[in-house]
Order: structure tokens, then C-alpha cells, then sequence
């Protein structure tokens, strides 16, 4: 009874702060049309970049863009979804969906890595792997959880970013890293809100719900453990200014190589064994 | 009460206690004849789901299992809650309904006197998903097989992640596939066995990377769900899809094994791999 009438109006004004955002606002901020993608990183970012085609196998996804690129005079192998800025271009990257040889070539170019001895930086952004009858026939579990296995013992730095959507197993295809970062308004769920919505609130509508319920946004999952770094984004979003966002992701970045060079091979794969091994053991 | 008020009451026979009805074909079977064929449907050969303790005894010679780990059991990292109340408390009701304290178990046991590591999934333990839990006993399954130097062998049966559990089931697939990782680099063989179903999470993960990847006639086997997929492409798909026989002819699956011959068939293999 009481509690409807505790401390009304006058709590009110004193906290005269902007609401923080909730989770779905995230979402939309992750999602952003204007949100830069991983052409804006490569055109903003990179000194010189490489690209490398194929997976050796089948064909070349223009889901998946990768190459050898030099950020800050580091020379690394960037990988990552392309999402494309156009309608044109969303249509010919499938929207940062990656089919079976998109991670099979991520792969290809992760184990160069390896071989030529630089670190590799993996920036996330997709909506999922493509659900299409083509990559299921191609093998999109097959060729995730081999990249899943291959990364977890590749002998190179691994440098993750999650820059704006990592859906589930379409994102972490690419990111079993020595760090994982994410930016302020990126989000890294394990199945999308409006999907999780539609079946455990049997209503798509639900997404708001289901995206907080989920805990899915980059303060969430550094509190959870799963996000090593947070880096901050431009007031309003990276959409409001690209270059400035840009900037603050490849200093994060410098300084992940920087410190995880200093690690022998060895102990940096064992520290990678640890830090996943240890997540959901309580 | 009335002759005729009878009428509105449903008639008590159980039915499923006489007859199984095959999933696939929609057979009846008698469910004594059903069971004694380990519930392999005699009209079509679906191999229908098995619990895990079926599955054991089926697999392993007599007495030799050996439960390990049991005491890691499901977690609730998000303090999750749906519209249909919250996780903990529908993973209580089912630990308390299948006895068991993930959705999968695992153990030491021998295979025509081969001792290996078996790890064997639980549809029933809320739909098989891959939980913390489950991912821990996997992965503790690895480290006991790498540090016995013993075959690692999974029976899967899942629909994928679990998605109470959030981003924390999303990492079991990268921490159970980097447990296998260590295996292959011993030289330690892994196989994987993908029952009806096995899809998602768990497929795009530990149930793919098998040096020998087994399944069972007309096993669900695939990434995404068969909607999903049809709503992307605006298809129908063939009944065939997903299949195992569909996914054998794709080149993922070594050999579709029927279920009373599996425990030959793990024995002879790990012969070859010189156990």
C-alpha cells in the first residue's frame, strides 16, 4: 500500500537525465542503414587493402569480404561480412548473409595468416548465416563448425570486433578470437529478437521484449564476461560520424596487436582455450 | 450417476500402451514388437528418438557405464522469463520429470571391450538444446578422453541452441568444438553420431567436426529450420531435405548405420584407429 506513495514528483527532478537506451533501441542503432560497414573500415581504416577471393572449393561469397590489409602500419588479415550500402549492393552481398564458402573462405584466409605469421582481425556484422536451401545442401553447419574448431587452435592473434549485428552462429563463424570487442551499440545475440519473440512469445511483436529479456547489447555481454572491450561510439551512434567511429575502433584494435604480440604463440592459444572454456562453467 | 451421462465421458484405453504410432509413416505398431526393435519402425525403418539410458544400454557392452560429471548440471545466467514463465523453473520440472540434470550425459564405458568416453544427448531434456550445462559436460567429456587417451564418441540429438541461456548457450559451440580441437591434436579419434534431430547450434558445431560423422535412416540433420528456409527462398522444399540420406549424398555424413548394427560398426571403426 504504501509503496504507491512513496516519494513522488520530487525524485523525478532530480534525476533530470535523458532515459538510457533500452535494449531494442540498440538494436535499431545496430541496424542503422547509415551505420558504417566493413567497405567504411577498409576505405577509412586500412592504408592498403588486399582483397583475397574464393574458398578454394566451390566459389566466392561476396557475403564475406577479406584480403590483406595494413591498419596503422600493422599488416593483418581482415575479415569479415559485407553487408553492402545500396540496394543493389545489399542484394549482391546477400546482406551480410554468409553461405558455406564464405566461412570456408574466411578460413582459407585465416590459416594464411597463420602461415605468414600476422594477426587477424575479424569484424562482425550479419544478420546470420544464409538460411537458403543452397547452403544447407553446401554444408553451412559443416563449414561454421569447422571454422569453430579451426579458430580455436589457429597460432595467430585473433582480433574480434563485433561492429553492429552479430547473429548467432553466422557471427561467431568468425569470432573465436583472442579478444572480442564490441562496439557501444553493437548487439550479439544467440538468435534475433523477433525470432526468439515469435517462439517463446508466439508473437514477432515481442521483439522488444525478447531483445532485453535476451541481454544481448555490448554492456550486457562485457558484464556477462563475453565482450573483453567495449569501445565507445560517437554521441548519437557511429552512423552520426563514420570517420570518428572509424578511429575509435582501429585504436582499439592497435592496441589489442600491440599487446596480445607480446604473448608467445603457445600461450596465447592456451589463454584462447581458457577464456572459452571457462565461459558457462559456474 | 445416469446410463446416459456416460456418454460425455472419454473412454479410458491406452492406446499408447498397445500400439506406437511411427512418426514418419504413421504406422501402428504394436508397441511390444515397437520396442524390442528399439523402436525402429518395421514398415519404414525410421529410428524413432531414444532416451539416453536406451541408447547407452544399446551401445555400450553390459554394466560398463560409468556417469561422470553429473554434478554439472543447467544454468540460468540470464535469469530468463518468457510468456511462459521463467527458464529455472521449466528446467526444474524437467530434471525432475527425465531424471536428468542436462540434456546430455556423459560417462566411461567399454564398446566390445574398447574403453572410450561416451557422450550421449536427451531430446527430452528440453528439446536437447545446448545449454551451459550440456556444453561443460561435453567439454569435460574431451578432457577426460584426451587425458585417458580414449576415443571421444557423441551421440547427438538436438534442436539447437538453447535460447534461455542467451548468448552463454551461442559460446558452448565454440568451447565445445575448441575441447574436440585438442583431441584431433592428440591423435585421439572423435565420433559423432547425429540422431533424429540434430540441427542448429549443435549441428553448426561438435556434431559436424566428427573424424567420422554416423547417422540413422531418415535422421533430421541441417543448420536452419525447415520454415525458415522456405520463407527465405519462397519454396517448397522436397520431403527428402534434411534428411540424413539428403545430407549423406551431400558428402557430410560418412554412413548411415542401422541401429542394431552401431556398436559393430563404432567397435570395428576404432579398430582401424588402432584401438
Amino acid at each position: 500500500m504504501k509503496k504507491s506513495v512513496t516519494k513522488p514528483a520530487a525524485k523525478k527532478s532530480a534525476v533530470e537525465k535523458k532515459p538510457a537506451l533500452n535494449a531494442w533501441d540498440i538494436v535499431q542503432i545496430a541496424r542503422h542503414p547509415e551505420r558504417p560497414l566493413i567497405t567504411d573500415y577498409v576505405k577509412l581504416m586500412c592504408s592498403d587493402f588486399v582483397e583475397l577471393h574464393g574458398d578454394r572449393a566451390f566459389g566466392d561469397d561476396k557475403g564475406m569480404l577479406g584480403g590483406f590489409a595494413t591498419i596503422g602500419g600493422e599488416r593483418v588479415m581482415l575479415i569479415g561480412q559485407r553487408k553492402g550500402a545500396t540496394t543493389e549492393e545489399k542484394i549482391a552481398h546477400n546482406f551480410g548473409m554468409a553461405s558455406p564458402e564464405g566461412y570456408r573462405k574466411a578460413l582459407r584466409l585465416m590459416k594464411l595468416a597463420e602461415k605468414f605469421g600476422i594477426p587477424v582481425v575479424s569484424l562482425v556484422d550479419t544478420p546470420g548465416a544464409y538460411p537458403g536451401a543452397d547452403a544447407e545442401a553446401r554444408g553451412q553447419a559443416e563449414a561454421i563448425a569447422r571454422n569453430l574448431q579451426e579458430m580455436s587452435v589457429l597460432k595467430t592473434p585473433v582480433i574480434v570486433v563485433i561492429t553492429g549485428e552479430g547473429g548467432s552462429g553466422g557471427a561467431l563463424g568468425i569470432a573465436v578470437g583472442d579478444s572480442v570487442m564490441m562496439l557501444e551499440n553493437s548487439v550479439y545475440s544467440v538468435i534475433s529478437p523477433e525470432g526468439c519473440a515469435s517462439i517463446l512469445w508466439r508473437d514477432g511483436k515481442m521483439a522488444p521484449a525478447a531483445a532485453e529479456a535476451l541481454q544481448i547489447t555490448a554492456a550486457s555481454l562485457k558484464k556477462l564476461g563475453i565482450a573483453d572491450v567495449v569501445i565507445p561510439e560517437p554521441k548519437g551512434g557511429a552512423h552520426t560520424d563514420k570517420p570518428a567511429a572509424v578511429e575509435l575502433v582501429k585504436k582499439a584494435i592497435l592496441a589489442q596487436i600491440k599487446e596480445l604480440k607480446k604473448l608467445p604463440l603457445p600461450e596465447l592459444v592456451e589463454r584462447r582455450y581458457a577464456k572459452f572454456s571457462a565461459i558457462g562453467r559456474f | 450417476m445416469a446410463w446416459f451421462a456416460k456418454v460425455d465421458a472419454p473412454l479410458r484405453v491406452a492406446s499408447d500402451k498397445i500400439w506406437a504410432v511411427c512418426p514418419s509413416c504413421k504406422a501402428y505398431v504394436p508397441r511390444e514388437d515397437w520396442n524390442k526393435a528399439n523402436k525402429v519402425c518395421p514398415r519404414c525403418n525410421f529410428h524413432d528418438r531414444l532416451s539416453c539410458r536406451e541408447r547407452i544400454a544399446l551401445l555400450t557392452d553390459k554394466d560398463t557405464f560409468k556417469e561422470i560429471n553429473a554434478q554439472v548440471s543447467f544454468n540460468d545466467p540470464l535469469k530468463f522469463s518468457d510468456l511462459s514463465g521463467s527458464y529455472a523453473e521449466k528446467a526444474k520440472g524437467t530434471v525432475a520429470k527425465t531424471g536428468l540434470g542436462e540434456s546430455v550425459v556423459t560417462g566411461t564405458a567399454d564398446i566390445d571391450k574398447i574403453p572410450v568416453v561416451l557422450g550421449v544427448m536427451d531430446f527430452r531434456f528440453l528439446g536437447g538444446s545446448l545449454g551451459s550445462g550440456t556444453g561443460e559436460r561435453i567439454l569435460l567429456a574431451a578432457e577426460a578422453a584426451l587425458k585417458a587417451k580414449k576415443p571421444l564418441i557423441l551421440v547427438c540429438a538436438s534442436g539447437g541452441a538453447r535460447m534461455h541461456e542467451g548468448i552463454i548457450s551461442l559460446m558452448q559451440m565454440a568451447k565445445t568444438c575448441a575441447a574436440i580441437a585438442r583431441l584431433k591434436e592428440a591423435g585421439l579419434p572423435y565420433i559423432s553420431i547425429l540422431s533424429d534431430p540434430t540441427t542448429g547450434g549443435v549441428s553448426a558445431s561438435y556434431a559436424m567436426v566428427g573424424d567420422l560423422n554416423l547417422s540413422e535412416p531418415k535422421a533430421l540433420i541441417g543448420f536452419a529450420g525447415r520454415r525458415v528456409i522456405e520463407q527465405t527462398i519462397k519454396q517448397k522444399l522436397p520431403d527428402d531435405f534434411q534428411t540424413a540420406e539428403y545430407t549423406l549424398e551431400h558428402g557430410f555424413i560418412d554412413s548411415i548405420v542401422d541401429r542394431s548394427e552401431m556398436k559393430a560398426f563404432l567397435a570395428n571403426v576404432l579398430r582401424y584407429a588402432g584401438f
